[in-house]
């Protein structure tokens, strides 16, 4: 953990020291592709960043990952082979979205239930303010009797 | 001796903080009123005595005294006075020190302007927060002391951390300090009000303006973090949704539940039990923020050092506050009286709402944050939870806020008429729409996200404008009537207006990001390069020498159609103590939106690797932050009056009686 910290750090300052996030020479000729690039890396994280993605990041590795994406594009593969394929090298770690898998299925349904609990907890209370209040037992309406009577003789 | 001195102050500081988290206690428990007034004391001293100890640290970094660790590691000889000041929270420790000087003024704030509050709540109020303060005081005296002295003395110290040496630094922690921690006095109201078991209308009307002054500084200590992001990061990024800022984001969701609860509790007697449920919230997730800033289970620039003695003292006092208030919360809350019904259709079946849809917005925040850590630590699995996770589901629920909003704002109390209220906002209902599908058809298909927000953005800001005109001017009236009529409005009224149009701004400064452009080019000096509507040239590519750095600037224009519009020169600094280099970007602001340069080093044959923005309308997002704090600030002064206000009649009735005595 220590030795990944700090490397971690080294990386930092490695990317602080380097020139630019997307460099000029990385850019592709045909627009729409370089768009397709563009997307698709602003999907990814920088792994050795603090919360980049690639298209953000100066680390060279993001720089790398720009590189093989666009080489990719240009081969013809689809954004979702090229995604596809960075998956199976670094993991879901390289999602900046988290597939959808029974170990993330609490994260995605936070806001749903979120919404759902308070839903509830608002009929809840709804229902239990309507609940008429309760008729006065006998005691409780000689009581009162009492205490009107006490009020008139004052 | 000073630093000594400072040393010596903290330690009484805990001292007295352990006597004002006991003694009014006791004093509350067995009725004694000396014992209660206690409470006071000790919040004034332990305030004073935390200040002394803070500017006995500041002198030392302000005179460069090396001989103390934590300048000798964060201050050099040759930083600009200003950095040596804020270097003073610019490091753990210091920084921890603050937290607590922030803390510890608004217990003294209590103290001495609470005169008007029931002797105990107070009491218990100012217990707990006496509490919080010890356990931070002691974090501070035993894992990270800003005294701890370096013997022999270094000939120079090692410099503020680069990043950090920006008049930001100066303005960001202070303020969003301010918001964390001013909501602790929720908290301890919240506690105060468990402790006793009894919560009402006027409970609230004590305790807003506190939330009022806290959710107003949280809301500019978020936008000054987030635009000094923008402009050291180097790419125009405004908010990355990095779990240091989501640390800052959950107890601002929280906090702007509890300042719309509150009201409802206020005006209605009703939700008391959630409203105190979000006060312990919004505190406890200032403290997970600490906690994740500081313990150093997060790498980033907020995290300055990692010790994990430290880590886990944060996390027990983080266990001990959140753990212990949710308790008292599940054993007394049930003894709290619930308050009325109300109709569906109403402002405060609307505020329901709100706060329905910030708490889910808030539980995102915190999953997403909170999910990969402990996935990690349970299956072993990483996974990475970024910006486009949350823009799904925090920044929809959001948006749909925003769509609420101006109904919320526009409907009355009890029983609201939501038809008539659908008539009132038809001009900016129709409004927003026009915008909506204008973008739509000027776009001709694209992202729709943008779009809608613009809509929603205009809709929000003409609709706090139309509740005013209603409440103001009715066909007929002359100005001067008008005028006395918008005069005659509470002051709380204007400041609810002024933030939801401050919410409006904002996101219209979000919208907008949809619109702008960029051009990534390798630059040749002469050359223009176009983005947006200007061109862009470089003059000259140079190096110029700062106090402790060096630069490489290239001086670049903007002109538009030929003409000059502004002159920008964005830089690489390189500074020599730490081998860092950041990047000082280019920006012109150009009527609300931005021109924003970042440049690489140059190439050896003189080109300049350059990313040029045009962000149209973006200072709007920040603006708009300015306006809901204004907002804030102005519901505040309206409070104020009514704070003091039983003492001050007091006194009065008093002086009163004393004049009519006289013969």
């Amino acid at each position: 953990m220590k030795a990944l910290r700090a490397a971690l750090v080294l990386a930092l300052i490695l990317a602080a020291g380097a020139a630019l996030a997307v460099r000029p020479d990385e850019v592709m000729k045909d627009p729409a592709l370089e768009a397709r690039a563009r997307a698709l890396s602003s999907e990814l994280r920088c792994m050795v960043c603090q919360n980049e993605s690639i298209d953000d990041s100066e680390a060279p590795l993001a720089h790398d990952i720009r590189a093989l994406i666009r080489e990719r594009i240009a081969d013809g593969e689809s954004n979702g082979q090229v995604r596809a394929f960075l998956v199976s090298r670094y993991g879901d770690f390289i999602l900046l979205k988290p597939p959808l898998k029974p170990e993330t299925l609490l994260l995605w349904l936070s806001a749903p239930l979120t919404l759902a609990l308070g839903a509830l907890a608002i009929w809840a209370a709804t229902r239990r303010a309507r609940e008429p209040t309760p008729a006065l037992s006998a005691a409780e309406e000689e009581r009162l009797a009492e205490i009107a009577r006490d009020r008139e003789g004052t | 001796m000073i630093v000594e001195i400072g040393h010596f102050a903290l330690i009484l500081a805990l001292a007295v903080a352990l006597i004002q988290a006991s003694a009014p206690l006791i004093g509350v428990r067995r009725g004694d009123r000396a014992l209660m007034g206690v409470g006071s004391s000790a919040a004034l001293a332990q305030f004073a005595l935390v200040a002394l100890s803070f500017a006995a640290l500041a002198r030392a970094h302000l005179t460069s005294d090396f001989s103390v660790l934590n300048v000798a590691e964060n201050s050099h000889s040759a930083v600009p006075t200003i950095y040596k000041f804020s270097g003073v929270w610019g490091n753990h420790e210091g920084s921890m020190l603050l937290w607590v000087l922030i803390l510890a003024t608004f217990g003294a704030l209590v103290a001495a302007f609470g005169r008007g509050l029931p002797a105990r709540l107070r009491a218990d109020a100012l217990a707990v927060q006496g509490l919080v303060g010890a356990a931070f005081l002691a974090f501070i005296l035993l894992t990270s002391n800003p005294f701890e002295r370096l013997s022999p003395a270094p000939f120079d110290g090692r410099d503020l951390n680069p990043v950090l040496q920006d008049p930001g630094l100066a303005i960001h922690p202070p303020l969003l300090y301010l918001g964390y921690v001013g909501f602790s006095i929720v908290f301890s109201f919240a506690a105060a009000a468990l402790i006793e078991g009894r919560i009402d209308a006027a409970w609230a009307r004590f305790v807003r303006p506190f939330a009022l002054i806290a959710w107003s500084f949280l809301t500019l200590g978020v936008a000054m973090g987030s635009y000094w992001a923008y402009y050291t990061l180097g790419w125009g990024g405004f908010w990355f949704w990095d779990p240091v800022e989501n640390a800052s984001l959950m107890p601002w969701l929280a906090g702007t539940a509890f300042v719309h609860s509150a009201a409802v509790m206020e005006k209605r007697d009703a939700l008391k039990v959630w409203t105190i449920f979000l006060a312990i919230l919004a505190f406890s997730f200032s403290l997970l923020g600490t906690f994740l800033v500081r313990s150093g289970v997060l790498t980033s620039v907020h995290a300055f050092a990692s010790d994990p003695r430290r880590g886990v003292f944060i996390l027990l006092i983080l266990a001990f506050f959140i753990a212990g208030s949710l308790a008292l919360f599940a054993w007394r809350a049930p003894l709290l009286k619930q308050g009325g019904l109300f109709a569906p259709i109403s402002r405060e079946g609307a505020l329901v709402v709100n706060n329905l849809l910030l708490t889910a917005a808030c539980a995102t925040v915190v999953f997403g944050t909170l999910y990969p850590l402990a996935l990690e630590q349970i299956t072993g699995d990483k996974i990475t939870v970024g910006a486009p996770f949350f823009n799904m589901t925090a920044g929809l629920l959001l948006l749909a806020l925003c769509f609420v909003t101006p109904f919320g704002f526009s409907l009355a109390w009890k029983r609201g008429d939501l038809l008539g209220v659908a008539q009132r906002l038809s001009v900016a209902l129709a409004a927003g729409l026009v915008v909506f599908v204008a973008l739509i058809a000027y776009l001709r298909g694209g992202p729709v996200l943008a779009p809608i927000a613009a809509g929603l953005a205009i809709f929000v800001i003409l609709g706090s404008l139309s509740e005013i005109a209603t409440r103001v001017w009715r066909p007929g009236l002359s100005l001067a009537t008008a005028l006395t009529r918008a005069r005659g409005l509470p002051l709380s009224f204007w400041g609810g207006a002024l933030a939801h149009m401050g919410a409006g701004i904002a996101l219209l400064g979000l919208a907008a990001t949809g619109f702008g452009a960029e051009t990534i080019a390798a630059m040749r000096v002469g050359v223009p390069k176009t983005v947006g509507p200007y061109e862009i040239v470089v003059n000259t590519v140079g190096e110029r020498a700062g106090p402790n750095y060096r630069d490489i600037v290239a001086s670049m224009t903007i002109r538009s159609g030929g003409a000059f519009v502004a002159a920008i020169e964005p830089a690489r600094r390189q500074f020599p103590t730490r081998q860092m280099a950041t990047t000082q970007a280019g920006i012109a602001t150009i009527d609300f939106g931005q021109v924003y340069v970042s440049i690489g080093d140059p190439d050896a044959d003189g080109t300049v690797p350059a990313r040029l923005y045009w962000k149209p309308l973006v200072t709007l997002i920040w603006l708009g932050a300015c306006v809901m704090a204004l907002g804030g600030a102005l519901s505040l002064a309206d409070r104020r009056l009514r704070f003091g206000a039983p003492a001050r009649a007091k006194s009065a009735a008093a002086a009163a009686a004393m004049a009519a005595r006289r013969p």
